[in-house]
């Protein structure tokens, strides 16, 4: 796989979008207006991809890949607080709930017994859908339970829970294009790309044939698949179903 | 004439993306990474999905390893590095190889050796078999690119 692309790709890709182990600073005091999310997750893919998440719905974002670099960055792994503390400001928490060494549980007990941070919300993301785990992070204070692999709705209702919440103000500098107005020709390569001709099974969200708007999620997810099918019956975005909460939902087991 | 080519090969990548979806290779969420690609972030489906694949073969290289030791008997961590394979893979959208990391894993929770080395050479297979069908889109992909740009540049008479 053009391998040699790949790596530096890979490289570029490690170094524009988040640090592995380590930490990335804290938002400079003129960047306080924004949403701060402190994201902690040992699997690097997951790191990733809700970094990704968060950065599309205009959240700054640290990633860490522990429970201890959590606690770490707000500066509650040893007993003295730090008098830096007053300067970082964590609007958001999300955890994995499944980390070696500290769960994501561990971590919102800590958090919550803080007296600097009890306040901050805390989402769990999990991939098991297990009841009893689900209501023990609530009664610890959880704000949220989200299903993994999370998804860009459940990120985006967190985020105007937090706007709505703390009336954070949004500089329009700061919003992004959402997927289906955003000019689809990228330049390496990627799986959305513009073609004059839309073949009937289009993956690409092209805007220049925004009549027939089609998801191709739930084109794939809808059987048979069809190479005559009209792509014009499906509508909706992803996005823009119904907002379900995640613990409702039962785990993609087929 | 390479119009032409152009639709053919988008044909094909929808027809093999298809194929995977139809097979349960791959799920909705593997559409959901495209969603998070933008011009701010133009490579991250091809990153994220680069990233999956080192981190899949470290792990599976460690699974090997642990269970071809004679003197194995860490269960637990067989099962830790099952989380992160099956978490990783659902984030992407490999739907089979997390379904076999799933499977793998209940095994070794059951400190069961044979069906861990079982759970191994299907979960082995099944993500080589991922892995060399993203390789197959992937230069599909650089493919239409290549001709894309070739049509922009004017190239369209040769």
């Amino acid at each position: 796989m053009g391998r040699d692309g790949g790596v530096s790709c890979l490289m570029r890709a490690e170094m524009n979008m988040m640090s592995v182990g380590g930490m990335e600073s804290a938002p400079a005091p003129s960047d306080l207006d924004e949403v701060h999310v402190l994201a902690v997750d040992d699997s690097l893919v997951d790191r990733i991809v809700i970094e990704r998440l968060l950065r599309i719905n205009s959240c700054k974002v640290t990633a860490v890949d522990s429970g201890w670099r959590a606690l770490e960055f707000l500066g509650l792994d040893n007993d003295k607080a730090s008098a830096q503390l007053d300067r970082l400001k964590v609007d958001l928490i999300i955890t994995d709930y499944c980390m070696p060494g500290m769960t994501g549980y561990e971590l919102l007990k800590k958090i919550k017994e803080s007296s600097n941070f009890r306040e901050v919300p805390v989402v769990i993301m999990s991939s098991e859908n297990v009841l009893t785990r689900i209501d023990r992070c609530l009664e610890e204070g959880a704000q949220d339970f989200l299903l993994k692999p999370v998804k860009l709705a459940d990120v985006k209702r967190l985020r105007s829970h937090l706007a709505t919440k703390d009336d954070v103000k949004l500089s329009n500098g700061n919003k992004r294009k959402l997927p289906q107005d955003s000019d689809p020709v990228t330049i390496t390569p990627p799986l959305t790309i513009s073609t004059e001709s839309s073949p009937p099974l289009t993956i690409s969200h092209d805007s220049s044939d925004s009549s027939s708007s089609s998801s191709p999620v739930e084109m794939f997810s809808s059987s048979p698949i069809d190479d005559d099918e009209d792509d014009d019956v499906l509508t909706s975005s992803p996005e823009e179903s119904p907002i379900r909460r995640q613990k409702m939902r039962s785990p993609g087991l087929d | 004439m390479l119009g032409l080519g152009v639709d053919r090969l988008q044909a094909d990548i929808n027809r093999l993306l298809a194929s995977l979806f139809h097979q349960g290779v791959l799920d909705e969420h593997f559409l959901q990474l495209q969603q998070l690609q933008d011009e701010t972030s133009p490579n991250f489906v091809y990153d994220v999905i680069n990233i999956y694949f080192d981190e899949s073969e470290k792990l599976l290289r460690n699974l090997r390893l642990l269970l071809m030791d004679r003197e194995f008997s860490d269960y637990k961590k067989i099962g830790l590095h099952l989380n992160q394979l099956v978490g990783s893979s659902s984030s992407i959208g490999a739907r089979r190889v997390r379904n076999v990391c799933v499977a793998f894993r209940s095994a070794s929770e059951l400190s069961n050796r044979p069906g861990c080395l079982r759970g191994l050479e299907v979960a082995e297979h099944e993500y080589h078999y991922l892995k060399n069908m993203m390789h197959e889109l992937f230069q599909v992909l650089s493919f239409i690119l290549l001709l894309h740009m070739r049509i922009k540049l004017g190239y369209g008479r040769q």
